[in-house]
């Protein structure tokens, strides 16, 4: 078959002009490099928002206390300061009680597998002797841990008594280990420790460590010594200890996996507005991590084809410079063309001959480029902090879309050669 | 009736008329009316000056261009109604042409440019490349076979293509102006090659040139001028000595 010969020879055609090719190339080696160096970032980047959101649990519903919306009630002509001016701060009466999430539970007890509730008890240090640990100290519920993983490096989680009696116990991170009790886990449970915030002093028994989760989102730009990390205590300690009353300004609803999360954001909203019917300056809204993250992901595919679009116009400019060589190389060879012909090339062969050649140029520039690119994607990705994760997909499809200018630039050249008579190219010097 | 008997006519020339268009409405007559017959086995030669009508009819022989009028047949194939990728079928099994410039393909071996005509007739590989080292070595450069052009003296070139032209066991071999870049005593060598193939091959060779001492070594002289044979005759079958 002529389709190896077509090959070498295209291969020793382009060895015989080295810096020619390379710059012909260019075009090409640029397009490819810039479609699957932001490819891999751009995928790298979605993959990792994705699965973060997805750690903090991504059909979990948050429902939120949020300020009515007032314009309805100051005319159309309202202005948005008038409504601001109008409103008022939370008051405890507004936020989300308890009861209300227990008789959301009951309503809809199929499919909800839980319902996560926090409460900061205050920002706070924890010192032993010269050393010290920043924390926030976060009273959760039993179903917190739900939608949260953690892993629970030594001692024991929060206990079923130590939420009912609202104990003052707590779960501190490795990092907090790290700082106060020399890394030592396991002298570390069963140690009182005091935070000390703006508030006071507040004593909490460490009953177990957890492994801090780095979140990839908020890359933490303080040192390991001066990072806050949770201290997590039941939620009716933090509630005692802020004297609240038990109400909260948001919550977040684990859902069963086979429910219909839109469906169940439409029902939260109904159930809990109906307490709100009243108010006159607040109510509820809910989203789901879900559905932020395909808004994400629309927005991220848009920004990843715009620029897919402009590297495909350096793409096309790459193809014209590769016509433009194939046009002079069939010029200097038309001598060649001519004694082919002699020798009884048909039309097709000679054609077919500079296709393969223009599409070998293509070919090898698309893979110079696919290396590059994948070098410079991962360089990149690694230089934000983010796992590198070139696509298949963009390597395929890069390779493909050079092939193609290959096959399409190159076609009017070797077309151009084919149709060369063969007296006139004999003849040429 | 005899035909057996009788050596079969390779080319067949009947009132070949060419005509060029040089824009309208003038035309260009080339050629007046060729009438030629070689037969199978004879060494031709077609000789006259430059602007006699000599390449424009070797561009015909070699079913390279078809004329404007008259018929031609080569080895029983009608040329004049052949469409062009017949005429490329044609050129690559029944005509190898030996150029004055050698035409080899550049960048590419010795053994590859024999295998040339074999790879465009769809010749399996194999078989290709036996027959191109057997006809390599028929004309004595089988040491040098995996040698590009550029790494070739000129009579090697020349040589090489001889082999080239003989790829496909043509019914003719056209040669135009084989010696004409070469030194003397490579010519020589040359011009041998070819009166070998014609009396131990029994290849039909016609030989294009300018030269009329060339002409006398071969069977038949046919002389052009002005677009027309004026004279034919037999040669003297002296070898030049260049």
């Amino acid at each position: 078959m002529l389709f190896f010969e077509n090959i070498s020879m295209a291969l020793s055609s382009l060895m015989a002009n080295k810096m020619r090719a390379l710059l012909t190339m260019l075009g090409i080696i640029i397009g490819i490099t810039s479609v699957i160096a932001i490819m891999t970032v751009g995928n790298s980047l979605e993959n990792t928002i994705t699965s973060s959101m997805q750690s903090m649990g991504a059909s979990d519903i948050t429902v939120y206390l949020k300020y009515k919306n007032q314009e309805v009630e100051t005319g159309a002509s309202g202005m948005t300061y008038e409504s601001v001016s109008r409103s008022r701060n939370v008051l405890e009466s507004d936020l989300i009680s308890e009861e209300m999430v227990q008789g959301f539970k009951e309503t809809y007890p199929n499919s909800i597998v839980g319902i996560s509730l926090t409460e900061t008890a205050g920002n706070g240090q924890v010192t032993i002797g010269k050393n010290y640990a920043n924390v926030t100290v976060m009273g959760v519920n039993q179903d917190y841990f739900l939608s949260t993983d953690i892993k629970i490096l030594s001692g024991r989680n929060l206990s079923e008594t130590d939420y009912l009696n609202g104990r003052k116990v707590a779960l501190a991170t490795d990092k907090l280990v790290n700082n106060l009790f020399n890394g030592d886990v396991k002298a570390a449970v069963g140690k009182e420790i005091e935070v000390r915030d703006t508030q006071g002093y507040s004593h909490y028994t460490i009953v177990g460590v957890y492994e801090h989760q780095e979140n990839p989102m908020m890359v933490s730009t303080s040192s390991e010594k001066d990072m806050v990390t949770y201290l997590y205590i039941p939620l009716r300690a933090a509630q005692s200890k802020n004297h609240s009353s038990g109400g909260f300004e948001s919550i977040s609803i684990i859902a069963g996996k086979d429910v219909d999360t839109n469906q169940m954001i439409l029902d939260a909203k109904n159930y809990f507005n109906a307490y709100y019917r009243n108010n006159h300056y607040y109510d509820v809204g809910a989203f789901s991590m879900s559905s932020m993250i395909s808004a994400m992901s629309t927005m991220m595919d848009t920004v990843t084809l715009a620029i897919g679009v402009i590297a495909g116009i350096s793409l096309l400019v790459g193809g014209v410079g590769v016509m433009n060589i194939m046009l002079v190389s069939i010029t200097e060879r038309t001598r060649e063309i001519g004694t082919r012909k002699a020798l009884g090339a048909p039309n097709s062969s000679i054609r077919m001959q500079f296709i393969m050649e223009s599409m070998v140029i293509c070919l090898i520039g698309g893979l110079i480029g696919v290396a590059l690119g994948v070098t410079l994607g991962v360089f990149a990705s690694n230089l934000l902090g983010y796992p590198a994760e070139p696509t298949i997909f963009s390597i395929v499809l890069s390779l493909g879309f050079s092939m193609t200018i290959g096959v399409f630039f190159g076609y009017y050249p070797a077309n151009k050669a084919a149709k060369l008579d063969p007296i006139e190219a004999l003849r040429y010097e | 009736m005899g035909q057996e008997a009788e050596k079969k006519t390779v080319i067949d020339l009947h009132g070949i008329i060419k005509r060029f268009y040089i824009g309208e409405p003038n035309e260009l007559e080339i050629l007046h009316g060729i009438d030629l017959n070689v037969q199978e086995g004879e060494f031709v030669s077609v000789v006259g000056a430059s602007g006699s009508g000599k390449s424009t009819l070797m561009n015909i022989i070699g079913a390279l261009d078809r004329p404007t009028q008259g018929s031609y047949y080569l080895d029983g194939l009608d040329i004049t109604r052949a469409k062009d990728n017949e005429l490329s079928r044609i050129r690559n099994h029944k005509i190898g042409f030996v150029f004055q410039t050698y035409n080899l393909v550049a960048r590419t071996s010795a053994l590859k440019n024999v295998e040339l005509p074999m790879l465009y007739a769809g010749v399996g590989k194999l078989e290709r490349t036996k027959r191109a080292k057997a006809l390599l070595k028929m004309v004595g450069m089988e040491e040098r076979m995996q040698h590009t052009p550029d790494e070739l003296s000129g009579g090697q070139k020349q040589r090489v293509a001889i082999a080239r032209a003989m790829a496909n066991d043509p019914a003719i071999i056209l040669a135009d102006e084989p010696t004409g870049a070469l030194d003397s005593k490579t010519g020589r060598l040359v011009m041998d090659i070819f009166h070998q193939l014609n009396k131990e091959q029994g290849k039909t060779i016609v030989l294009i040139t300018h030269s009329n001492e060339l002409a006398e070594e071969t069977e038949r002289i046919v002389t052009l001028k002005d677009g027309q044979i004026i004279n034919e005759r037999e040669g003297s079958g002296e070898r030049a000595v260049f």
